[in-house]
């Protein structure tokens, strides 16, 4: 079975092409059913091939199909390879991305896009799995790449909408920014090691000194290209304008799946990072700096969807955090339990919004509990899980992230409990806000209020459980017993690094402590969430009333997106108006214009010389014979 | 008397008649440069001809090589063929335009 | 000796009857000079000893071809009063024309070689000089010149029909 890996990107194309080309003409759920199916069997493959990984004796099995570049040196071969980390991330995808599928035909049925929506879906789905399975840096580069367009072309689904286009083309301009970054980082790899293909870059790596400078700036340029994808500072600001697209997209592409692709490229290159610690310090300060800036912008915005994106990016944040002090297993543990609570807050907001007949402003909701009671208990249980209440899974991952930063550096660490707070703070706010309380939006939404059909609570249901047991897989050792699955599962990826960096050391106590001072500060933010929002009954300001100045810098996004525009965009613009003014019009077009009348005015003096009279003509001939008799003899 | 009149013939350097004929074929070049009557041209070129005639029977003697000679020879007729068709367009020519004027053949202006 | 004295007065007889020719105004006068010229032209061939060339010479050229142009005159009705002429811009731009010809042509023969390797042909030697004579002439002509001899007379037909056709009147002319 391992031989048909192959098929785990295929199948999803193929769902693309069918739904893509005959889409129009065939039945909808019937376009549903192929959507849904194909990621449904690149599941099941996805799984057998598991579990052979696991119990089998090779830890890494490669597919070569053909030769696609054989250019001199450069040897890059169009393969998969399957080993631990892809494998993992080949459960996430195409789990939660079934899940979302199925969620999908519930929440788009109305839509007259329909088709077009699975199909772009499905591109996606092939694109992030040639992305994950690829076996060199060019295939991943492809993955990449496609999964910026699909984003694109979901992002603006609804293209009628111009904000949604600009927001469509902002996402892609800010990932291609990155994706500079990643196009140098490999030109450097393969400038340094001859070879683009992971066994022989990652084991040729280890022969390289720490601190080499050639790899850090190899580094540095590949995590460039992470931020753009993985929305970190101060590439992030596309993310929330994403929400513009359908909620389920933003569940698997900005939350699950897309997002995680920088995370996921990191963790590949393990090895290079750990030999680069200026990259290593220069990821967890940028990692720790977005988490607490998104997490501060998050208190204070007022759409559930731009709540849950700007969650995202804090999220993610601390990812890049664990990545940064060298703790990889934690880094994917936690993009693990991400895309489950994340994944089942956002469908739960989609649900919402799909009830309240397309609202999306907080401060319009409220004591929907009543009414949709499976909505509002999955999402009560992703807001416990994001806030990192023991024993779902959130508490795991994120406490691993928290105890492998306090064992690299304590100042790091504090700021990570802070922005811990703030996460509880603004989850349970928005969880009160929404959920409590009495209702605030007009009659017709009230009476419109109805918990959503099966297809899209039962994705639901299936994502607060996977919440619930998910961190089961990685149980740290204080609990006795040591269950540490995803640790030794991922330990022939991450050898060569863990040699370097050595295991975490902290002494029971200190790490129990850790514990305490995270659920404690957790809890302590839920409560006063509960105390401003249910007991006081707070609501958020409206849109024109005066407000306090941390307050608007908040709402305002640390005014970003003008910083940039001011910066960047305006400089760019009248440059560009500069060289169409004096370069393309009167340069290049003057240039052009002036062949016409040139060659006709060298005709005309040229004809002068047909005087017609034969005298003439007989007199240049002499002339011409004189002029030969020169140039040959003289 | 045959041979010594003979022998005293070749004294003349070939030099003299190699600058003997350029004079008379750049004669002629004036001629066609200057008239305008077409006849005078036609005449001039066989003054040019016969420059050349004469320069390649000085030659043929000095090399003892008779297809000089015969070279002048097939000039000759070549020359007396064009000239009877030369002047059979000059008659045409003067049939249509009514003149003989170099001048009136103007009708390529371009 | 005395042949250096006759090659050069024959040679202006030439050159002097050349420039009439082309300085004349008259179109009569213009053929009879030329005939004067084939005449030297005519005596250079003798002292070359091409005997046959200079026969061929005076009965062709000056016989026939002569002749014809001066009917051809005759015909045309010229005179010297209808004679055209060029403006003196022009005919002052022919002649530096023609004496840059000269001159060019002059300088290039002289920075040749006339000598052929292998040949004892130099302008000392001293040599048979017998391939003027008509019996010579006609054996070369009529074993190694046969074909283009034989060639010469499809040429000379092609001319006669050429000029016949040309001169014809058109039908209701």
């Amino acid at each position: 079975m391992l031989k048909l890996i192959w098929l785990v990107p295929v199948l999803p194309l193929i769902g693309f092409l069918i739904n893509g080309l005959f889409g129009k003409k065939i039945s909808k759920s019937l376009v549903g059913i192929i959507g849904s199916g194909t990621v449904l069997l690149s599941f099941i493959i996805s799984v057998v091939c598991f579990f052979e990984l696991k119990s089998g004796a090779q830890k890494s099995f490669t597919v070569n199909l053909f030769d696609w570049i054989k250019v001199g040196a450069l040897d890059i071969p169009f393969a998969f390879l399957l080993d631990s980390l892809s494998s993992l991330m080949l459960l996430i995808i195409t789990g939660v991305g079934f899940l979302i599928h199925v969620y999908s035909t519930g929440y788009m049925h109305e839509d007259e896009g329909y088709y077009r929506y699975f199909a772009y879906l499905n591109l996606f789905m092939f694109s992030m799995l040639v992305l994950v399975l690829g076996a060199n840096y060019p295939m991943m580069f492809i993955g990449w790449e496609g999964v910026g367009l699909c984003s694109y072309l979901l992002i603006g689904f609804w293209y009628d909408n111009h904000n949604y286009n600009d927001a469509s083309k902002k996402a892609f301009i800010m990932n291609r920014i990155g994706d500079l970054g990643f196009l140098i980082g490999m030109f450097l790899l393969f400038d340094t090691f001859g070879s683009l293909s992971y066994d022989k870059v990652l084991n040729y790596a280890t022969n390289y000194s720490t601190g080499d400078t050639k790899l850090t700036i190899a580094t540095i340029c590949l995590f460039i290209g992470a931020t753009g994808k993985s929305a970190q500072l101060p590439l992030f600001t596309w993310l929330p304008d994403a929400m513009a697209g359908p909620t389920p997209v933003s569940a698997l592409i900005h939350a699950a799946t897309m997002v995680t692709a920088g995370i996921y490229m990191i963790v590949r290159s393990n090895i290079l990072f750990t030999l680069a610690p200026v990259t290593q310090t220069l990821i967890a300060s940028i990692g720790i700096l977005t988490a607490l800036i998104a997490a501060a912008i998050a208190i204070t915005q007022n759409d559930i969807k731009k709540v849950l994106a700007y969650s995202t990016v804090s999220q993610l944040g601390y990812m890049f955090v664990a990545l940064g002090v060298g703790a990889y297993t934690a880094a994917m543990f936690h993009v693990m339990t991400h895309a489950f609570f994340k994944a089942l807050m956002f469908l739960g907001s989609g649900s919402v919004i799909h009830a309240m007949g397309g609202e999306q402003d907080i401060r319009k909701m409220g004591g929907l509990a009543k009414k949709m009671p499976i909505t509002s208990k999955t999402f009560f249980i992703g807001c416990l899980a994001i806030s990192g209440i023991a024993p779902l899974s959130g508490f795991f991952s994120k406490d691993e992230i928290l105890a492998h930063v306090f064992a690299h550096q304590s100042m790091i660490w504090f700021l990570g409990v802070v922005g811990a707070a703030l996460t509880a703070f603004y989850m349970f706010r928005l969880y009160f806000l929404t959920f409590s309380g009495s209702f605030r939006g007009t009659h017709e939404q009230e009476h419109h209020l109805h918990e959503s059909p099966v297809s899209m609570t039962l994705p639901l249901v299936v994502l607060a459980i996977l919440s619930v047991i998910g961190g089961f897989v990685n149980i740290p050792k204080i609990f006795g017993g040591g269950f540490l699955a995803l640790e030794h599962f991922l330990e022939p990826v991450l050898e060569s690094s863990l040699l370097k960096l050595g295991i975490l050391d902290l002494s029971h106590s200190t790490e129990i402590i850790i514990m305490i001072i995270s659920f404690s500060v957790a809890l302590s933010s839920i409560l006063f969430a509960r105390l401003l929002y249910v007991q006081k009954n707070m609501l958020p300001q409206a849109d024109g009333e005066q407000k306090s100045f941390m307050y608007s810098l908040s709402q305002n996004k640390f005014y970003f997106d003008e910083i940039y525009t001011k910066l960047i965009i305006d400089p760019l613009h009248s440059l560009s108006k500069i060289l169409y003014k004096f370069i393309e019009v009167s340069g290049i077009d003057k240039l052009v214009n002036s062949f016409s009348p040139a060659i006709q005015g060298i005709g005309n003096v040229v004809r002068l010389i047909q005087t017609g009279e034969t005298g003439f003509y007989i007199y240049a001939m002499v002339v011409g014979i004189i002029a030969i008799f020169i140039i040959n003899f003289f | 008397m045959n041979n010594n009149l003979i022998q005293m013939l070749n004294a003349v350097p070939i030099n003299n008649y190699i600058v003997l004929c350029t004079v008379l074929f750049c004669i002629g070049v004036l001629g066609v440069l200057i008239r305008r009557n077409i006849i005078t041209i036609l005449m001039s070129v066989e003054l040019m001809l016969n420059a050349v005639n004469l320069l390649l029977a000085a030659f043929a003697a000095y090399r003892n090589d008779p297809s000089g000679q015969v070279f002048v020879f097939f000039i000759m007729v070549v020359a007396a063929a064009e000239v009877a068709v030369g002047l059979g367009i000059l008659v045409m020519i003067y049939r249509n335009t009514l003149s003989i004027d170099l001048n009136s053949l103007k009708r390529l202006k371009g | 000796m005395i042949l250096t004295y006759v090659f050069y007065f024959l040679s202006f007889l030439a050159v002097f009857c050349a420039l009439m020719m082309v300085f004349s105004k008259n179109p009569i006068h213009n053929v009879l000079w030329l005939i004067l010229t084939f005449f030297t032209i005519a005596g250079h061939y003798v002292l070359l000893n091409a005997q046959f060339l200079a026969a061929v010479q005076i009965i062709v050229y000056a016989g026939a071809i002569m002749v014809l142009f001066l009917f051809t005159v005759m015909f045309l009705n010229l005179n010297k009063e209808n004679e055209p002429h060029k403006p003196i811009l022009i005919k002052g731009a022919g002649v530096v024309a023609a004496g840059i010809l000269l001159i060019t042509i002059l300088g290039a023969l002289k920075t040749s070689s006339t000598q052929v390797v292998g040949c004892n042909c130099g302008i000392d030697s001293v040599y048979y000089n017998q391939i003027g004579l008509v019996k010579n002439l006609g054996k070369t002509l009529f074993s190694d010149f046969l074909l283009p001899f034989e060639v010469s007379s499809i040429l000379f037909l092609a001319a006669i029909v050429g000029a016949v056709v040309l001169g014809k009147k058109e039908l209701g002319e």
